[in-house]
């Protein structure tokens, strides 16, 4: 890879010894997926929760947080995903004081790093959205898509000791989704149906990603029929992502990068799939094993915007609940939520509203036992994909649905 | 002569073991219970069975961002494959088989996870002066 002087002499260890350690990271991974450059990035963007990590990676991270102040402090602002607890719930929970060490030692580390503790996978709604154009280096793979595909910002998936090294030396290596050429769309997806509900949206999503069905394809869509919502993007972006490792789609008319199908694929060129209501039924369908019955309900992945927590609040008015119901947003939106009265409707129904985790990043399979949790509720597409292999039961159903489910305990 | 197969990447030392196959993704988040160290999503093709000490020959990466530490947090714990062969990978792969200084070969000219199969012994060097390969040793009974 060609480098800078400034990178020459990071390599040779003249910046100190972590960004040191972060570029030769960065420089492995740039080599193995053909980069040939660093591009300098305006943001990163950490995932780094503790079930994650491990006791090995929290050593890693404490001892990077040990060098000099001057050495070990990120470059470019430096954000993080979504934690494995909400310290004010752990007890709730039942997650263990082993779990919530860890996530104490991490925090520490971070901050020793100058990362800043935002604990969010909604940053692209509530923090600073990156602009057309530029390079950022972000983790959890719903803030990549949606970054890349809504806003037109340039990022590969970042996993943690990438993001972190990104914003410890200010640059990430320009493969991927940096490029213009990656960015085109390799196969066109017919829509025949438009969703109206974020679980249909995330169901679409979910298609999507199978069909395109790896990190390198770009889907570009046609046929949707009104520009979506901030919301509804979301979960069509992270469910994509997560059923296909999805980082970029297109939407024709309504993504800044495809204006019109010919902006970035041939118009002539073949329809790979074409998706309608029943496609999105028969998705949704495929998550029913468990029967009826329910234990949990979880309003998660991604985190619950402010509007998201408003439309929950007013399903939540004159309810009670019987079974746990989990309702998970961002430290950003959460003093927000609460001073609008949404988190005390919410809660008078007895739910929780959790602030700065995610469900399957929080110790889910442990949660499970210590609970007796299995057949679980969501409206989240990307929830139901995850949360199978900590052997949950999940189902797929409408945000008034799971309400109602968790008031009568049965999900129809 | 020793049948073997060109990969168009590699990282990480050369190692030799038993291959589990399938036509199916890799995510260390989605599809593995890494305390038992057992393929654990139920949709998965090899739900149920142990991937320790195993040369997993699978077609691509999946899923989430968090494989890029939990391959390292596997390795220390010891409860890990041995390598991974791959179709195709994603970033995220790469970026924790960099870090966990693990076994990684990816880009044959066929469909590796048909070209080989489960119970094939293999040595796996990715540092092969003329590219990465995956040299069969014994193929399975």
């Amino acid at each position: 890879m060609k480098l800078t002087d400034e990178e020459r002499a990071m390599l040779a260890g003249e910046h100190g010894r972590a960004r040191r350690i972060a570029l030769e990271h960065q420089l492995k991974v740039g080599r193995f997926l053909g980069a040939a450059d660093m591009v300098p990035v305006g943001q990163a963007h950490v995932m780094a929760d503790t079930e994650s990590l491990g006791e090995a990676g929290i050593a890693w991270l404490e001892a990077l947080a040990a060098l000099p102040a001057a050495e070990r402090r990120v470059r470019v602002p430096t954000i993080t995903d979504p934690r494995g607890t909400d310290f004010a719930h752990a007890s709730d929970l039942k997650q263990q004081d082993w779990m919530l060490a860890l996530e104490r030692r991490a925090i520490a580390a971070f901050q020793a790093l100058g990362v800043l503790m935002t604990d969010t996978c909604i940053n692209y709604q509530t923090i600073m959205p990156p602009v057309r154009g530029e390079h950022v280096a972000y983790g959890d793979t719903g803030v990549v898509i949606y970054s890349n595909s809504v806003l037109g910002a340039r990022s590969n998936f970042e996993g943690g000791p990438s993001a972190l090294a990104a914003g410890l030396t200010g640059r990430t290596p320009r493969y991927g989704f940096h490029l213009d050429a990656p960015r085109r769309a390799s196969l066109h997806i017919r829509v025949d149906w438009t969703p109206r509900r974020l679980d249909e949206w995330g169901a679409l999503g979910a298609l999507v990603g199978r069909t395109a069905g790896n990190y390198w394809a770009v889907p570009v869509l046609s046929g949707i029929d009104r520009v979506p919502g901030s919301d509804e993007l979301k979960h069509f972006g992270a469910a994509a992502a997560s059923f296909g490792s999805l980082a970029l789609f297109h939407m024709a008319g309504i993504t800044p990068e495809a204006q019109r199908l010919a902006d970035v694929f041939d118009p002539a060129g073949p329809v790979t799939a074409r998706f309608g209501e029943a496609d999105v039924r028969a998705l949704q369908a495929s998550y029913g094993d468990g029967g009826q019955a329910i234990d949990l309900v979880v309003f998660s992945a991604p985190q619950l915007s402010l509007v998201e927590m408003d439309q929950l609040a007013s399903l939540c008015d004159g309810r009670r609940f019987k079974v746990p119901v989990l309702a998970i947003t961002s430290p950003q939106v959460k003093p927000d939520a609460d001073r609008a009265g949404l988190t005390a409707r919410i809660e008078g129904a007895g739910a929780i509203v959790l602030s700065g985790m995610c469900f399957y990043n929080s110790y889910a399979r442990e949660m499970a036992e210590a609970n007796g949790w299995r057949r679980l509720a969501t409206n989240s597409a990307k929830l139901v994909n995850i949360i199978g292999g900590y052997g949950y039961l999940p189902r797929l159903a409408s945000m008034e649905a799971c309400v109602d489910a968790a008031e009568r305990g049965l999900l129809a | 002569m020793t049948e073997s197969f060109r990969a168009a990447a590699g990282m990480g030392p050369t190692v030799r073991g038993t291959v589990l196959a399938a036509h199916d993704g890799f995510s260390a988040r989605y599809d593995l219970d890494r305390v038992n160290g057992v393929f654990s999503r139920p949709a998965h093709q090899l739900a149920g069975q142990s991937y320790v000490g195993r040369v997993l020959v699978l077609d691509t990466a999946k899923g989430g961002v968090a494989t890029a530490w939990m391959l390292h947090e596997m390795q220390a714990r010891g409860v890990m494959p041995a390598a991974l062969v791959l179709n195709s990978v994603n970033p995220i792969l790469v970026q924790g088989a960099a870090l966990a200084d693990f076994t990684l070969v990816v880009g044959f000219g066929g469909d590796i996870t048909s070209l080989l199969r489960t119970g094939d012994a293999v040595e796996v060097d990715p540092n092969a002066s003329d590219g990465p390969v995956v040299r069969v040793l014994t193929r399975a009974a």
